[in-house]
C-alpha cells in the first residue's frame, strides 16, 4: 500500500471515527485527576490523528513518541512509532514505549481495561461538535502541562471562527448538502452530514443552512429521492483524498449531471473539496471552515 | 390426468404476474416525499427543471424496477439451487456466488479511488464469476457431472474462505470504506440510474431461457439422480445447466442490489405451498411474487424512518425470518 493510499486512510478513518462510532455526544475526560500544575508529560503515545495534531499543535510535538497508523499530519509523526489504530491496537509495542499518557478512543473499551492493569494514564476522547475541538485542545493543555499554549491555541481556533462567523452574517445562508462519501463514478454509496457533529457546526460558522439538519444524528445514508427532495442549493462533496487531477475531478464531477433539477446542479453550486482539513477535527478547522466558506460565498 | 394440478395452478401464476406489475408501477407512486402527479408527467416543464419527475423517473422508478429484477432473479435461483442441491435450505448464496460478489464489492469499495476497476457493480459482477468457475472447477474435477455432495462441500468452504478475504480486505481498509461495505452487505437497491439494471439484464434474461428449459427436467430430478437418468434425463447437462444459470443469475441480482438475503429461500417455499412442488409452477410462480415481494420490501424500507433509509437486507430479514420459521414449526 502506498504512502498516499495510507494518507487517504488515516484521514477518512478519522472521519468515521467521527462519523460512524461516536454517539454524538462529547465525551472528553481523563482518566487522572486534571490539574492545571500537573507534571510535563513527556511520552505520549496518541491512536487518534485529530489530538496528535492539537498535542504538535501546543508544542508537545516532542513528547509525541507513538502515533497511529492513521496519522500523517503534521509530517515529522512520519518519524513516530506506529501503534496500531481504533481496531488493531498493538498492545506489546505501546506497552515497550513506556508512555506516560496514552491518548485513545472512546470506543476502545478493552485497550482502556488493559492500559489500566499495566497502570498506564489515558485520555479519553471522542470526536463530537466544533466546540469540543477547543474544549478538548484545552483539557488537553492542563493535563500535560502545557495549560497556556493550549489556551493560546484553542483562542486562536476560536477567533478565527468568530471571524468566519462574522464574515458570513449578513450573506445569504445558501441551503447546503455535505455529502463525504459516495462510490466513485456513480451516485450510489453516499453519505451525508446532518444535524449533529464537526462537519454540521462547521458549515454553521461558513455560512450555510445544512440541508440535513433536522435529522438528529451525525451522518445518513442518502438516498437520490432524499437529495432531489431536498434541493440544496449548494452541494459541498468533501473527499480526503488530494491531488486529484483535473480531468478526475471532471469525472466525478459530471456524474451528477443527471440530477438536474436540484438547484445546485443547475446553478453550478456543486464543489469538491478534496482537502484533509475539511475532515479533521483538530486544529486545522479554521482553515476547513475557510474552504467552506470559499465554496459557499463565491 | 396429470396436468390438472397444473392448470390448477396457472391462475396461481398469473396472480403472480398480475401482482408484480401492480406492485411495480405502483412503488414509485409511494414515498418519503409528496409529488405532484399532474406535474410527474407534465410536458410543459423541461424535465432538467422537475423535481416531481426528477423523484419519480430518476430515483422511484428505477428502484422499483431494480428490486423487482432482483427479486424475480434470487427468488427463481433459490428454487433452481434447491432443485439441482435437492436440499430445501438451499439459497441462492449456498454455493459461494455471493461471497464472490462480496468479495468483489470490498476490492471496488476499497481500491476503487486508486485503481480503475470499473465500479462496486462491475467488480461484484467479476467476484461471482470468479466463484463460479473454481466452485464448479472443484466440483467436477473427480466427478463426471457434478456430485451434489461435492458441489455443497466446495461452496460452503469457498464462502468461508471468501469470507476471510473479505476479513482482509476491509483489515486494511478504513473506516469509512467500512462501513460503506458493510452497507453493501445489508442491500440497497438504490441504484441512482437505469444503467445497472440495463447491465444486469441480459444475464437474467439468459439465465430465465435456461430456467424455461430446467422446469421438466428438475421435476424428474427430484426424484434422485439415477431414477431421473433411467426416465431419459441427460443429468450431468441438467446439473451444469442449473449450476450455471442459476448462479449467473445471482450474481448478476447481487451486482444490482447487494446480498439481500431471504428472497432466494421464503418465496420459493411459499410457492410451493401454494403451487405445488412441480417446477414449471414454481419456478414462474416464485419469480414473479419474489419479484413483487421485494418492490413492497423496498417501498417500506425507505419510507418507514424517511429521510433516513432502512437497509432492505434487514426488511427482508425480519419479515422473511419469523415467516419461516412459523412455515418450519407448521409443517411439523
Amino acid at each position: 500500500m502506498t504512502r498516499r493510499t495510507w494518507l487517504r486512510t488515516g484521514l477518512a478513518g478519522a472521519l468515521a471515527l467521527g462519523l460512524t462510532w461516536s454517539s454524538g455526544t462529547a465525551r472528553v475526560e481523563t482518566r487522572q485527576q486534571t490539574s492545571a500544575t500537573a507534571p510535563a508529560t513527556r511520552r505520549i503515545i496518541s491512536l487518534v490523528p485529530a489530538v496528535t495534531e492539537m498535542l504538535f499543535a501546543i508544542g508537545a510535538g516532542d513528547a509525541v513518541i507513538g502515533v497511529s497508523s492513521y496519522d500523517h499530519y503534521p509530517p515529522a509523526v512520519e518519524t513516530r512509532t506506529r501503534v496500531g489504530a481504533l481496531v488493531d491496537p498493538d498492545f506489546e509495542r505501546i506497552l515497550s514505549l513506556k508512555p506516560d499518557l496514552v491518548i485513545v478512543y472512546g470506543t476502545q473499551n478493552d485497550l482502556v481495561a488493559r492500559l489500566g492493569r499495566a497502570s498506564l494514564p489515558v485520555f479519553n476522547y471522542e470526536h463530537a461538535g466544533l466546540a469540543d475541538i477547543t474544549e478538548t485542545i484545552r483539557k488537553l493543555g492542563d493535563r500535560i502541562g502545557r495549560s497556556a499554549e493550549a489556551r493560546r491555541e484553542a483562542d486562536r481556533i476560536e477567533n478565527g471562527l468568530a471571524d468566519f462567523r462574522r464574515r458570513a452574517a449578513g450573506r445569504p445562508r445558501p441551503r447546503t448538502a455535505l455529502i463525504f462519501e459516495r462510490d466513485a463514478g456513480s451516485l450510489r454509496g453516499m453519505f451525508a452530514s446532518a444535524g449533529i457533529g464537526f462537519l454540521h457546526d462547521m458549515l454553521d460558522v461558513a455560512g450555510g443552512t445544512d440541508a440535513f439538519g433536522d435529522v438528529q444524528r451525525q451522518s445518513l445514508q442518502l438516498s437520490v429521492e432524499a437529495l432531489l427532495a431536498r434541493a440544496p442549493d449548494v452541494i459541498l462533496e468533501l473527499r480526503p483524498d488530494e491531488g486529484w487531477s483535473a480531468a478526475r475531478l471532471e469525472k466525478e464531477r459530471a456524474v451528477w449531471n443527471t440530477l438536474a433539477s436540484v438547484p445546485a446542479i443547475r446553478n453550478g453550486q456543486l464543489h469538491i473539496i478534496a482537502d484533509q482539513r475539511v475532515l479533521v477535527p483538530g486544529p486545522r478547522v479554521v482553515e476547513g471552515v475557510g474552504l467552506m466558506f470559499a465554496a459557499l460565498h463565491k | 390426468m396429470t396436468a390438472t394440478p397444473l392448470k390448477r395452478g396457472l391462475p396461481v401464476v398469473a396472480l403472480g404476474g398480475v401482482t408484480l406489475v401492480i406492485v411495480t408501477l405502483g412503488a414509485p407512486f409511494i414515498g418519503s416525499t409528496g409529488l405532484h402527479l399532474a406535474r410527474v408527467f407534465t410536458r410543459a416543464v423541461p424535465f432538467a427543471d422537475n423535481v416531481d419527475a426528477q423523484i419519480f423517473f430518476l430515483a422511484r422508478l428505477p428502484r422499483a424496477l431494480a428490486a423487482a429484477l432482483v427479486g424475480c432473479a434470487l427468488s427463481a435461483a433459490g428454487v433452481v439451487f434447491q432443485g439441482l442441491l435437492r436440499n430445501p435450505l438451499a439459497t441462492p448464496y449456498t454455493l459461494g456466488v455471493s461471497a464472490g460478489a462480496a468479495l468483489g464489492a470490498m476490492v471496488a469499495i476499497t481500491f476503487g479511488a486508486a485503481w480503475p476497476v470499473g465500479g462496486v457493480a462491475t467488480a461484484s459482477l467479476a467476484g461471482a464469476l470468479l466463484a463460479v468457475l473454481v466452485v464448479y472447477a472443484l466440483a467436477s474435477a473427480r466427478h463426471r457431472g457434478l456430485s451434489t455432495t461435492v458441489l455443497l462441500l466446495a461452496g460452503v468452504t469457498l464462502n468461508a474462505f471468501f469470507s476471510a478475504l473479505i476479513l482482509f480486505v476491509q483489515y486494511v481498509s478504513n473506516f469509512a470504506d467500512t462501513y460503506r461495505a458493510l452497507r453493501w452487505l445489508m442491500g440497497d437497491l438504490d441504484v441512482a440510474s437505469y444503467l445497472p439494471i440495463f447491465a444486469a439484464l441480459p444475464f437474467i434474461v439468459v439465465a430465465f431461457v435456461a430456467f424455461a428449459w430446467l422446469a421438466r427436467p428438475l421435476n424428474l430430478l427430484s426424484l434422485g439422480a439415477e431414477a431421473a437418468g433411467t426416465r431419459g434425463v441427460n443429468v450431468v447437462l441438467v446439473q451444469r445447466v442449473a449450476f450455471f444459470s442459476a448462479s449467473i443469475a445471482t450474481g448478476a441480482a447481487v451486482s444490482v442490489g447487494g446480498p439481500i438475503g431471504f428472497v432466494g429461500i421464503i418465496v420459493p417455499h411459499l410457492t410451493r405451498l401454494v403451487v405445488g412442488a412441480d417446477h414449471r409452477l414454481v419456478l414462474p410462480a416464485s419469480a414473479l411474487f419474489g419479484g413483487a415481494f421485494l418492490v413492497a420490501c423496498d417501498a417500506l424500507a425507505r419510507t418507514a424512518f424517511a429521510p433516513l433509509e432502512l437497509p432492505v437486507g434487514i426488511v427482508t430479514a425480519l419479515i422473511g425470518g419469523p415467516f419461516f420459521l412459523w412455515l418450519l414449526l407448521r409443517r411439523r
